[in-house]
């Protein structure tokens, strides 16, 4: 099959700057199969195009009553120990009690 | 060794003494041990737990005696937060986390005295149709080892089915709950949106998502989601709506009840044996005195689209949660593949790139590129008003002059598909949940119940749909099927 037959709704550039968005660093592999992969479920979903939708609200959630306000009243939440038990890097000493640690932001 | 019998069995056991905790759990135990290698159903298996939970529930019997799940073993969905113990979403991004709370299903379940024995696996991060997308391979289904057992909760469904635990959770995004009942030969019931909490549910789609219940009858169904249901005040989406004694439904009387059938939808790619089922089931509610209705849901077939743009979107939304930073993998300074100048930056992006999935970064990917400027109105706006035109399609079916009681169809096209057969064609995986994603949809509660095998054994599954917060009348339904049955005695053999 010749190359300009594979209509496609993205180009691989638009793969590359999506994936930059969404903070993945795809591989060469990666972005040619995502062009493909999601070029034809795009074309797929393209069909809710073709709905006559005008006047219609968009619906967001399905939450029956609304916001659901309480009181602002103080209320104890996880101890930092519980909080970093899971982080990849943290100093767990200073600073009451710790903080995560991150790779060095400023030279 | 015997099979773990159904909840409502193992309950009564225990109250009448017949059978004391610890034996009901070193059951379930043992049947784990002789038959997950087989099956690959379970990420994590906690005996000692589960066995001092049985010990103290034995050692207190008259506090425990009448507590709705005293002494029944239960699984959890791995995507369901336990406090202490591992909790992977059968991703590698947590395959080492383990949380500092309990999901509030898990706060209810120990206050219902159930015994939790394990932590099922799943599609990543709940997302997928067959169970293909989970990081420690797929679990398998019980009818046929070389085939899926769906998904995403195919663990929960296949142990099940496999009568390891009498109850397991599950969570249903699109079908998640249904489709592996459906095709495990099992009940699975997805609640109207908001009536269980969702706090400690490890987030795939927000405003779809919702926790229910899997197991061998609808009784065991209704049991569990009287234990499951009520409002939460950790999580703001959950209803207020009173919570019935769903078991007290269960009357087996389903005369003068109409049942809807959308034609249109439900003839057009379905499997021959599935639709024989369906016609074969709907004679059996007709002579039990229901009344059968056409319905129509013109929009249902735009279910399909409208579901995987809204639930990636919000998806890409949930999953920039997981940067390396606070839980969860993080890539090592060696493991990255270009150096960068933005090291912060590197970090993140390589933890994605090697923490997820194929079909997690797949579906991230599609989310962020629908809600990205320029693409918003065409995909995320216009998906979202779509999804408006199929609420308003139940809507009119269920408050109409010609209102009907509940929506009958198939939950899945087919029967469950051999491991690989689909896995290239992510579209292709998609199609498969055309009769379950408009539910999530609309909020709207829907089960799955056994409605027969194929001629290769392979188990078949009828799904109804109700009003929001009907559950009761929804159970009653399916029960009163169920009674006509005896599908849920079959087991597989293993």
């Amino acid at each position: 099959m010749l190359a300009f037959a594979m209509a496609s709704a993205l180009t691989r550039e638009q793969v590359v700057a999506i994936a930059a968005l969404a903070n993945l660093d795809l591989d060469s592999l990666e972005i040619d199969l995502f062009t493909r992969q999601l070029g034809s479920i795009l074309e797929y979903a393209e069909q809710v195009q073709r709905i006559d939708t005008t006047g219609v609200p968009p619906t967001a959630s399905l939450v029956a009553h609304g916001a659901v306000d309480r009181a602002d009243v103080l209320e104890a939440s996880l101890d930092i120990a519980d909080t970093l038990q899971n982080a990849p890097d943290a100093d767990r000493t200073r600073l009451d009690g710790g903080f995560f640690k991150v790779p060095r932001v400023i030279g | 060794m015997s099979d773990v019998g159904t909840v409502r069995a193992a309950r009564d056991a225990f109250r009448a003494r017949a059978q004391s905790a610890t034996e009901l759990c070193r059951e379930a135990l043992a049947r784990i041990e002789a038959v997950n290698p087989r099956l690959n159903v379970f990420n994590t298996v906690v005996a000692d737990h589960a066995l001092a939970r049985a010990q103290a529930l034995d050692a207190e019997f008259d506090r425990w005696r009448d507590a709705p799940l005293a002494g029944v073993p239960v699984a959890l969905k791995d995507n369901i937060c336990t406090r202490g113990i591992r909790t992977t979403a059968s991703s590698r991004m947590l395959e080492q986390y383990v949380p500092p709370y309990d999901a509030t299903v898990v706060s209810r379940l120990d206050s219902a005295g159930a015994i939790m024995v394990g932590k099922t696996n799943c599609d990543e991060f709940a997302m997928g149709s067959s169970n293909e997308s989970s990081a420690f391979g797929p679990a398998r289904n019980p009818w046929d080892l070389d085939r899926i057992p769906g998904g995403t909760s195919g663990g929960s469904a296949a142990a099940v089915a496999a009568r390891l635990v009498p109850l397991a959770l599950g969570s249903d995004t699109g079908g998640s709950i249904r489709q592996p009942a459906a095709l495990c030969g099992v009940v699975g019931l997805k609640p109207t949106y908001g009536r269980v909490s969702r706090f400690g549910l490890i987030a795939h789609a927000s405003s779809l998502d919702q926790i229910g219940p899997i197991t061998r009858t609808v009784q065991d169904a209704a049991i569990a989601l009287e234990v499951l249901a009520g409002i939460d005040r950790a999580d703001a989406t959950s209803a207020s709506e009173p919570v019935p004694q769903f078991s007290a439904a269960l009357t087996g009387d389903v005369r003068g009840v109409r049942i809807g059938v959308p034609r249109a939808l439900v003839d057009q790619g379905v499997d021959p044996e599935v639709g024989r089922a369906l016609a074969d089931a709907l004679d059996t509610l007709k002579a039990r005195g229901a009344t059968l209705v056409d319905v129509e849901l013109p929009h249902a077939k735009y279910a399909i689209p409208a579901y995987y743009l809204v639930s990636t979107a919000e998806a890409s939304s949930n999953l920039a949660r997981y940067d390396g930073v606070r839980y969860g993998f993080r890539a090592k300074n060696d493991e990255r593949r270009t150096p960068s100048h933005e090291p912060l930056r590197a970090m993140y992006t390589q933890t994605r790139a090697r923490g997820f999935g194929p079909e997690v970064k797949r579906r991230i990917m599609l989310g962020t590129y629908v809600l990205s400027a320029g693409y918003y109105d065409a995909y995320y706006l216009k998906a979202q008003q779509v999804r408006t035109l199929i609420l308003r399609d139940y809507e009119e079916a269920f408050q109409g002059p010609e209102a009907v009681d509940a929506i009958a169809m198939p939950t899945s096209p087919t029967p469950a598909f051999e491991i690989g057969e689909r896995v290239a064609d992510p579209l292709q995986m998609y199609l498969a949940d055309v009769f379950t994603v408009s539910a999530n949809l609309a909020g709207l509660p829907a089960v799955s119940v056994p409605c027969g095998f194929t001629a290769g054994k392979l188990p078949i599954g009828l799904q109804f749909t109700g009003r929001p917060f009907d559950e009761a009348s929804l159970l009653r339904i399916a029960e009163a099927y169920e009674r006509d049955t005896a599908w849920s005695n079959e087991a597989p053999t293993l």
